[in-house]
């Protein structure tokens, strides 16, 4: 069995080898090939969770050990693959959303040109992020975290022609790159304290490392999640990162990508148990950017720029509950596979209702199109059940327990976090209540004509609908449509599934341990806080878009309205706080390096250079001149004899 | 008197002499200069050989001519060539080392 | 025989001295020094100083023969006769030789071009004189030997026992070097002709070829007031014509103008010629209209060369300046 696991990586290689190198040859097949590839892996990885279910508890980690990639000394890089249970949860999620997507992308995709890249980029992407999660040391995690990082930089920019897309692209990868620094320095570290950055030898030994270098690490570590994460502060990336085409998006924040820094938080959690500190900072960046993304979620009218908050929202959730420990771990990978269902669904159905309406982004210009996408109605709308957290379906079961676990961190701490939470999901209610009474119901706006509004089209015109280019609502063709009938299910049965006797708590509790917490009330109070706030951000929405018509052209709107609709600032700050100072600073090199390096450097030349020209102007070609330097000569020379003679 | 009077006199001389070959332009004035200087030194081997009472100083006295001699041969050979080639006798029109 | 007649000299000028045998000279001698070497300071001063290279040589050729009187009066009875058949018959003459070929009437202007040239040659060289005097000053001669042992058997003799037997080796190199000297000259000034020379024939049918004065050039001097080679002749329209004049003048600079006036003259003769023939108008075939102002210059000023050497030399000055 433990041969298998290196093909769950080596299927969606092999097809980003393929697709990226065959050239024309596979344009006409490549996409089914992508979808082939993954669909593998995912069979692959179905097998083996098959076969994990028929193990005890304890014997369910398998190691594949492949070759040694660097063999020094005290520095044993290996190339080995450890599939436990926390690996497994996320190899089925990325592989069966991966899939999904997949699919979906061959309808969505059919018109682009660049199709066959485009799948050789998601099955890179599929690729890059198993090999980040079945690493077994933390340097091939690094790996496939740069893999992941590249991936989502060829992904995003998949339009480069488009200069928004291309900036994007680069604005991730930049992003990003600062994460990656926080990993970098953390695997250092680790190689120092522990000499070695195996998981085994690493976490098990944790305790035993001084608390301040664990903190250390974690807050490394914490870094890199919030990079790959899109947390505060390095959130800025996520928002622009939708100018890739939609299935990006969507195997962006619900697979692969964001998961990444729960993954590296959870998998790391000996080390965060250990560093106290470094968990409340862990706590205390979810708790923000939970807020930051339900807020920016809030005022965007861009369908996907909303999801987006959303997603960075939810990944505040899942990072807040990872800091909270033992209590918090498992609920954060709970609500991590249950908001990859219900958000690959709701990208999905976002992308249909682009694909309907001829790449219109703005949730202004819709409405009412309910009747015409049935299909994509009905799963978008139970994507949104899921999301706010409708008793019953998936997402009420996964936040729950985040929010009754961050009661359960006790004190003051767990009443802030409690509420934080509390206010967040009611927050998710608004906006994600605004985004679908603003698609599926009301007047149907798309029939206004508004030539004064300029429509960001986000995307190239897949298909033309019409003679005059207006929007004729359509549903999308059976490839789209039965993925997100898939992961719909997921999202209304999944959460229930792992919630029954606790099943996924005690999957994964031999990985991440577990400790049950005791809220300060009792569990039925916090779920019905919960329900109620759910229901307030519904109503609230209700009362502002449902009842009232919406205006196609956004109104003004308040201050915090206006700031969340540029992303509360973020790339403002960003601008202020480090690109300007870089810009003063790197400013000032080049002046200390022009006026005063090069000055030094050039000076000495046309110093030698004006020198040179003067003693240049002793040579004038004229004999007379030459030979007064030689009676001047001969006259030194007499003098000196004379002066000799005296002396 | 001494003779050394006479060494006094050819300093003089080939100090004018020099200064001469500074001065003019004419490359044959400034050659007749260089005569002089020839012609002063002379005189001081002369006058050297009087007083140190051999003949050595006019031994070389006679070299020094003969050298001056056929100096004179080349050296107007030279003046008569750059004089055809230029139709100027000037030693600033050959300047041509000038940077 | 040359021996005996430079013993004569010198024992004329310091008969005393040859007596004598050490510390000090004759008063004779003392005399003569102070006199001739006051003219040959000022012969070697002229030679410096005056413009035309002419007057320099001469200058020159006449401080060379009171310093042949002074290596007699210093008992150099042999080499003073040299200097003035070498130096003053021969090499001078060769200067003079070839100060006719470069162009005998030019002079030098005495303006310096060259930057600080004057006040760093004059700074040089009364700097190295009074080093030089200085020096000598430092050495002490109280008392001289003298020559009248060394010359006992006569000054040539002596000299050549001496040439021939310590200083062979140099005395044949010089003699070779004398040679080379020679040759090298010849050398120097020889032009080859590398082509043949071409016939008569050969060098009307290219002047009729290249279509340039096919019949004789007119003759210099014709009609003007003076009959000589530098002054151009005039044509029948009474222009002068730079034609008439040999090329190498031409090229020298040293064609002299045909004034004005002489023109007029010329014209006037012509009229009164016509008149006399009864002819009332004859044109004013050599009518320039009237210029007081170059009236006034007569055609005896300098040829055209000085000019323009003189404008070559302010162009050069300016140079400088810059």
């Amino acid at each position: 069995m433990e041969s298998l696991i290196g093909l769950l990586v080596g299927f969606p290689l092999l097809g980003a080898a393929v697709l990226l190198c065959g050239g024309k040859r596979v344009d006409r097949t490549g996409h089914w090939l992508g979808v082939l590839l993954a669909g593998a892996s995912f069979v692959v990885g179905a097998v083996l969770f098959l076969d994990m279910l028929g193990k005890n508890a304890d014997e369910r980690a398998l190691h594949q050990h492949l070759f040694s990639w660097v063999p020094v000394e005290s520095f044993q890089a290996d190339v080995a693959f450890q599939l436990d249970q926390l690996s497994m949860t996320f190899v089925l999620l990325i592989t069966g959303v991966g899939t999904l997507i997949h699919i979906y992308s061959v309808g969505y995709m059919e018109h682009d040109e660049r199709r066959r890249r485009f799948f050789g980029y998601l099955n890179l992407f599929l690729a890059a992020m198993l090999l980040l999660v079945l690493a077994d040391n933390y340097l091939l995690l690094y790996v496939g975290w740069e893999g992941v990082g590249l991936a989502s930089y060829l992904l995003i920019g998949f339009w480069q022609h488009k200069p928004s897309a291309a900036v994007a692209a680069k604005k991730a990868f930049i992003v990003n790159r600062v994460g990656d620094a926080g990993l970098a320095i953390a695997i250092f570290l680790m190689f120092t304290t522990f000499g070695s950055f195996a998981f085994a030898p690493v976490l098990s030994n944790a305790t035993e490392a001084g608390e301040g270098k664990l903190t250390a690490i974690g807050l490394m570590l914490l870094l890199a999640a919030c990079g790959k994460s899109a947390q505060v502060p390095l959130q800025s990336w996520l928002g622009d990162a939708m100018e890739g085409p939609t299935p990006v998006s969507a195997l962006i924040h619900a697979a692969t990508m964001v998961t990444a820094g729960v993954y590296l938080i959870t998998r790391s959690g000996a080390i965060f148990n250990a560093a106290p500190d470094a968990q409340t900072v862990v706590v205390v960046v979810g708790a923000v950017t939970l807020l930051y993304g339900a807020i920016v979620g809030c005022a965007k009218d861009d369908i996907k720029k909303a999801l987006a908050g959303s997603t960075m929202s939810q990944i505040g959730y899942m990072v807040l509950a990872a800091g909270l420990g033992p209590i918090g771990y498992a609920f954060a990978i709970m609500h991590l596979v249950t908001h990859g269902f219900f958000k690959a669904g709701l990208f999905l159905g976002a992308g249909s209702v682009m694909h309907g309406m001829n790449d219109e982004v703005d949730m202004r210009r819709y409405g009412g199109l309910r009747k015409y996408m049935p299909v994509t109605f009905v799963t978008f709308g139970l994507g949104y059940l899921a999301i706010i957290g409708f008793p019953g379906l998936s997402g009420f079961f996964s936040k729950d327990q985040i929010i009754e676990a961050a009661f359960a961190k006790g004190g003051t701490q767990g009443w802030i976090l409690g509420a934080v939470t509390l206010l967040g999901a009611a927050i998710t209610a608004y906006y994600m209540t605004r985004v679908m009474l603003l698609t599926f119901f009301g007047e149907e706006r798309w029939r206004q004509k508004t030539p004064s509004a300029d429509a960001p089209s986000a995307e190239p015109a897949a298909e033309v609908h019409g003679e005059h280019g207006g929007p004729h609502p359509h549903e999308s063709p059976r490839s789209m449509t039965i993925p997100m009938i898939v992961l719909a299910f997921g999202s209304v049965f999944a959460g229930g599934l792992f919630k029954v006797g606790d099943s996924f708590v005690h999957w994964l509790e031999p990985v991440t341990q577990f400790e049950h917490g005791h809220p300060p009330v009792s569990a039925a109070v916090v779920t019905g806080a919960t329900v109620v706030t759910m229901l307030v951000g519904v109503g609230a929405a209700w009362l502002q878009y449902g009842r009232r018509p919406v205006p196609v052209v956004a109104p003004r709107g308040s201050l915090l309205t206006r700031a969340a609709r540029r992303d509360l600032l973020q790339d403002d700050i960003n601008h202020a706080v480090l690109v300007k100072p870089g810009e003063y600073l790197t400013r000032g090199l080049v002046y200390v390096d022009s006026k005063v390096v090069d000055g030094l450097v050039n000076g000495t030349a046309a110093s030698f250079g004006g020198l040179s020209g003067r003693t240049r102007r002793l040579q004038n070609g004229f004999v007379r001149s030459y030979a007064v330097s030689m009676f001047g000569g001969a006259a030194v020379l007499v003098a000196a004899t004379l002066l000799m003679r005296a002396v | 008197m001494s003779p050394v009077n006479y060494v006094y006199l050819a300093a003089l001389l080939f100090t004018i002499g020099a200064a001469g070959v500074l001065i003019r332009r004419n490359a044959i004035v400034v050659f007749m200069c260089i005569e002089l200087m020839l012609n002063a030194a002379n005189l001081t081997l002369i006058a050297f050989s009087r007083i140190h009472g051999n003949l050595d100083g006019q031994i070389m006295a006679f070299f020094v001519m003969v050298v001056a001699a056929a100096e004179v041969v080349v050296g107007l050979a030279i003046i008569v060539m750059m004089y055809r080639s230029r139709h100027s006798a000037s030693v600033d029109d050959a300047s041509l080392m000038k940077l | 025989m040359l021996s005996s007649a430079s013993t004569a000299y010198a024992a004329h000028i310091d008969g005393a001295a040859l007596a004598a045998t050490s510390s000090g000279t004759s008063a004779g001698e003392a005399a003569a020094f102070w006199v001739l070497g006051t003219i040959a300071v000022i012969g070697a001063l002229g030679t410096v100083l005056l413009r035309k290279a002419v007057h320099s040589a001469l200058c020159l050729a006449g401080t060379m023969v009171l310093l042949a009187l002074f290596y007699l009066a210093n008992g150099a009875y042999f080499l003073g006769i040299v200097q003035i058949v070498v130096y003053t018959g021969a090499v001078m003459m060769l200067f003079l030789f070839v100060l006719m070929l470069v162009g005998v009437s030019t002079a030098d202007s005495l303006k310096e071009t060259l930057k600080g040239q004057r006040w760093l040659a004059v700074a040089c060289g009364l700097g190295l004189g009074l080093l030089l005097i200085s020096g000598i000053g430092q050495a002490s001669v109280v008392s001289f030997s003298g020559l009248e042992a060394a010359n006992s058997g006569g000054n040539v003799q002596a000299l050549a026992s001496q040439l021939f037997t310590k200083y062979v080796v140099a005395f044949e190199v010089v003699g070779a070097l004398l040679t080379v000297a020679a040759v090298g000259a010849t050398l120097l000034t020889h032009r080859e002709r590398i082509e043949k020379s071409k016939s008569q024939r050969e060098q009307a049918e290219e002047r009729v070829r290249k279509g340039t004065q096919l019949p004789p050039l007119p003759a210099p001097g014709v009609y003007a007031r003076h009959n000589a080679v530098d002054r151009p002749g005039l044509l029948p329209d009474g222009t002068p014509s730079d034609m008439t004049v040999s090329a190498t003048l031409r090229d020298r600079g040293q064609m002299r103008e045909v004034g004005p006036e002489a023109l007029h003259r010329v014209a006037a003769l012509e009229q009164r010629t016509a008149d006399q023939h009864g002819q009332a108008d004859h044109g004013r075939m050599y009518g320039e209209p009237h210029d007081p102002d170059r009236d006034t210059d007569d055609a005896d000023d300098a040829g055209q060369g000085r000019e323009a050497r003189q404008a070559r030399d302010e162009a050069r000055e300016e140079e400088a300046a810059k």
